[in-house]
């Protein structure tokens, strides 16, 4: 039963383990690669079964449900798309590209766990395990002459990352000094009873606050345009998806525990929506290159998925666990086409798309698809996803936050737009044209499926993370 | 009463909004443009004589929304998927299906570059035409009004005039600015119907506090008002209209502003009629500066293609008119001149496009004196310009005449300023045909120009043949719509009493 229940995360360790033999041997780049595709396309199915088991592992400390296993689906799917259109690591040192998929695997194994915890050391630790992994790709980037790009992102990374952690131990103290104990079956009711202790509430908000980092929200956002930049484009595109998704899952885990007529928790967290996209759309903007671009960009969209956390109600909630899925697979088909793009994975400014259109009619499509979904134009998934949320926040009463939430989609749209613009109409000029390949071509067209499917069929998704957020609040 | 009336035996308005899709989905099937070209041809001739059906299984005396159709799509937010078409929109679905095949013909050899994709985008662009007049559901009449802007960005971006970019950038983002709030305005109906619901015939007549109804007509008026546009929101359109490509501003001209004007009757009026005569007069005063503003700037352009663009500006200044004097002349001649500045205003571009083709100008200067070489062209060019300056016998006769009549029953004063609009509207349609027909006739670059060939003549002729029939005989086409009108009128008196 503990075998069944723990499959998924399983298949993952064994992948690793795999990945670490291979590393062992030199020359072996290709076989890793080819471990951690099949590892994580294996995980996905399990992962995929697994969304009608349920149980607790370990002394309860993880728990299998609807929610964690939904979640796994997307931290998953990010895993795959990367292992599939990144594999060839074009930007990291040939020896030690399988020591890359091993933390990779890592990574996304401490993903997993961290969405099943409901106990507060599990927490913490599959949190770690996933940000130290991710910490360690950063740097892995090739150094280019002159140009040591990414070991200040990977310093930057790692001083926010620590100093967010060390702000969400803080706050798990409180938690655990209220309700004496680090099991949220307990801490939940305990909490509530306790609500009025002003402790309560910056309890949660520090833990909120260590997360936003990995959400890269206003004001934790400080990390995402420097890392997004630094990194590789394969670590990027990976960072830019999963982790976030996991994340969110660990902060409506947290805001379930909150009182939900609670207004301190909804004020700042509405202040924190509207700083992230208000500064991630300016800031976007003025950017040149893609990578930088997108982070700002994630900036925004963090703002956005929150406008279903104020709300603190399990129908917001699920209206941004369906956006940040529809986040993930946009984020997704863009950074494949970038990833593609780059020659020898250097980073793609956005007059580097120049005529994307006539090299590769098939790459311009999915970026520009995806560019269209991300400022939230129908009939895509970011469209209906930011529906849902408006719906949701105006449901709670927050028309000042609905009303800059629409306003912002119209700043975002123009740099979005510019994208397509360079794309569509600019001339390639004499850049090469780009070979996507079958397996790359139809894992973009799989993704092309899933955002126009979120935007015209998104009932399933929504009841399905609606149930989700039902079957964990218990 | 029931407001639907489900008298299709077959989800024919489906068929009508997804057969262009379908065969934009087809397209990459196709082997060279030739085959492309016949086969888009096919399908909007096919969605044409389909929505002719339309006309003849149209029930006259009633204003409930007929051949409806309607299945549950988002439950959890009680979401439906529901279509109808009512008098409102009767007329316009057929302008748009019959607007079509015209599109491709004009395009046929003007378009050489990345046939099939135009193609493509043509044909989305009428599925969204098509959903955005049919949609029943708040949700799904947004999903069709923002999505129809990613074709006509592209329409106008690719195969565009020497600014094309900065006239596609600039319409969507005007475009897609103005339409922010109206998602906002959507939800908060919703959230103000019990039970929730995103059903626009439902949401019409809610008992709504006033200044609610205030706020939300702001929302719409912004969105409809830069689809229309009304001055002084208009400033995309001459910039889109002059860099798109011949069917691109056909489509822009002839069914985009149409969709701020059907927002207004469709949604305004019934769902804030408080907001509506809050704000009437503020509309109306737009509407006759537009028409004063359009009809003085187009006296001054000497490139034909702006000077038919602005003169939209004055037209569907006419129009706002119409519908904001609220009452059933001016409604109706609304509705009409909605008809109207469609075929005409296309015919205006299919002409100038076809003078552009051979001259490769749009400069009046470089097209004077063609009369000679080009008889049949000035004979459908000045038939054309004389129905957009409301000669009588032509179709706009019949509508300005009506807007007019109703502005008078409104307020003498404002029919009386609305009147100068009419003068101008002769003054520069003249000004136009008299250069083209017969002013400097030794001009040498016209002498070689050959005469509209067959294609020309039959992308022309059912637009031609429109504006004497409407013209004459007004009373088939007015017929569709006097229920509704009368319906929709009474609803926004009802809702006034609320």
């Amino acid at each position: 039963m503990i075998l069944k229940l723990f499959s998924p995360e399983l298949v993952v360790i064994l992948g690793s383990l795999a990945v670490f033999t291979v590393s062992l041997g030199q020359g072996r780049a290709r076989l890793a690669a080819v471990v951690t595709t099949v590892t994580a396309l294996l995980a996905l199915a399990l992962s995929l079964l697994s969304l009608a088991w349920h149980g607790e592992l370990f002394q309860h400390a993880l728990r299998i449900d609807l929610y964690s296993q939904l979640f796994k689906v997307f931290i998953l799917l990010g895993l795959a798309g990367v292992a599939i259109f990144g594999n060839l690591l074009k930007d990291i040192r040939e020896d030690i590209r399988p020591e890359y998929f091993l933390f990779l695997l890592l990574g996304t194994l401490g993903l997993m766990i961290l969405v099943s915890s409901i106990e507060l050391i599990t927490l913490f630790v599959a949190l770690e395990l996933a940000s130290y992994a991710l910490f360690l790709l950063v740097p892995l980037r090739q150094e280019r002459p002159g140009l040591r790009i990414q070991m200040e992102s990977a310093a930057k990374y790692v001083m926010f990352g620590i100093v967010a952690t060390g702000i969400m131990l803080f706050g798990m103290s409180y938690i655990f000094g209220l309700t004496g104990s680090t099991y949220f079956h307990d801490i939940a009711p305990a909490l509530l009873q306790r609500w009025n202790d002003p402790s309560a509430i910056v309890g949660i908000l520090l833990v909120l606050g260590g997360l936003l980092f990995k959400l890269a929200a206003f004001p934790m956002h400080l990390w995402a345009p420097d890392v997004y930049q630094g990194a590789s484009n394969e670590t990027t595109a990976f960072i830019a998806g999963a982790p976030k998704a996991a994340v969110m899952a660990v902060m409506i885990r947290f805001l379930l525990c909150a009182n939900p007529s609670d207004h301190v928790l909804a004020a700042v967290l509405t202040v924190i929506a509207i700083a992230s996209m208000g500064f991630g759309n300016l800031a976007a903007l003025a950017q040149k290159d893609i990578k930088r671009m997108l982070a700002y960009s994630s900036i925004a969209h963090a703002g956005y998925v929150l406008l279903g956390l104020v709300t603190l109600r399990d129908t917001g909630y699920a209206a941004a666990i369906f956006y940040i899925f529809g986040f993930v697979v946009m984020s997704l088909a863009a950074f494949l086409v970038i990833c593609l793009v780059s020659r020898t994975g250097e980073n793609v400014l956005i007059e580097d798309l120049s005529g994307l259109h006539s090299r590769s009619p098939l790459a311009a499509l999915i970026l520009g698809v995806s560019m269209f979904a991300l400022a939230g134009i129908p009939p895509f998934a970011g469209f209906m996803g930011k529906f849902f949320l408006l719906t949701e926040a105006l449901r709670s009463g927050l028309i000042m936050l609905v009303i800059v939430a629409a306003v912002n989609t119209a700043i975002g749209i123009y740099y979005y737009l510019t994208v397509v613009r360079v794309m569509y109409f600019s001339d390639a000029g004499d850049r090469p044209t780009v070979r996507l390949g079958a397996i790359n071509s139809s894992l973009g067209l799989v993704l092309l499926v899933i955002v126009v499917l979120l935007g015209v069929m998104p009932s399933f998704l929504l009841d399905l993370a609606l149930a989700a957020v039902r079957a964990t609040a218990l | 009463m029931d407001v639907f009336l489900f008298n299709g035996s077959w989800p024919l308005l489906s068929v009508l909004i997804f057969l262009p899709l379908a065969g934009a989905c087809l397209l990459p099937l196709m082997r060279g443009a030739r085959v492309a070209k016949i086969w888009v041809l096919g399908v909007t001739l096919v969605n044409a004589a389909l929505s002719l059906k339309l006309y003849t299984g149209f029930d006259l005396s009633t204003a409930q929304y007929q051949f409806a159709e309607t299945a549950r799509w988002i439950p959890s937010l009680n979401i439906c998927y529901t279509l109808g078409v009512d008098g409102i929109s009767l007329l316009l679905v057929i302008m748009t299906t019959l607007l079509m095949p015209l599109c491709v013909l004009c395009s046929w050899n003007a378009i050489e570059k990345r046939v099939k994709e135009f193609l493509a985008c043509i044909l989305v662009m009428e599925t969204s035409m098509l959903g955005v007049f049919l949609s029943l559901d708040f949700v799904l009449f947004y999903i069709f009004w923002e999505a129809m802007l990613i074709p006509m960005f592209l329409l106008i971006g690719v195969w565009g005039g020497p600014r094309k970019i900065y006239a596609s950038v600039k319409f969507f983002l005007y475009t897609l600015a103005g339409s922010v709030l109206l998602p906002v305005a959507i939800i908060a109906l919703y959230l103000h119907s019990a039970p929730h619901t995103f059903s626009i015939p439902a949401l019409m007549g809610l008992p709504l506090a006033a200044s609610l109804q205030k706020w939300l007509f702001l929302a719409f008026f912004i969105g409809f008002a830069i689809k229309v546009p009304m001055f002084p929101f208009h400033t995309w359109l001459p910039a889109a209209h002059v860099e798109a490509p011949t069917a691109g501003s056909v489509l822009l001209a002839s069914v985009l502003l149409k969709m701020g004007t059907y927002g207004f009757l469709r949604f305004c009026l019934p769902i804030t009629p408080l907001g509506v005569e809050a704000f009437a007069p503020v509309v109306i005063g737009l509407s006759i500066v537009g028409i004063i503003y359009g009809g003085l700037t187009a006296l001054a352009q000497t490139d034909m293609k702006r000077l038919v663009a602005y003169s939209s500006v004055a037209h569907m200044g006419f129009v706002t008119l119409g519908i904001f004097v609220l009452n059933t002349n001016g409604v109706e001649g609304a509705m009409l001149q909605m008809i109207n500045h469609g075929i005409t205003t296309g015919a205006l571009f299919l002409c100038v496009g076809m003078i552009y083709e051979r001259t490769h100008s749009r400069e009046l200067a470089n097209a004077t004196g063609i009369g000679k070489v080009m008889p049949i062209y000035v004979t459908a060019l000045a038939i054309f310009s004389l129905s957009s300056l409301a000669f009588p016998g032509t179709n706009s006769f019949i509508g300005e005449f009506l807007v007019l009549a109703g502005a008078f029953t409104f307020s003498g004063k404002i029919a009386a300023l609305a009147i100068p609009g009419v003068v101008l509207g002769a003054a520069y349609m003249l000004r136009m045909i008299q250069r083209i027909i017969w002013g400097g006739v030794s001009n040498p670059g016209t002498s070689g120009l050959k005469d509209l060939n067959t294609r020309e003549i039959i992308t022309l002729a059912p637009l031609l043949i429109l504006v004497l029939w409407i013209g004459l005989a007004p009373t088939a086409f007015m017929d569709t719509f006097h229920a509704s009108v009368a319906h929709l009128l009474q609803q926004f008196h009802a809702g006034l009493k609320l």
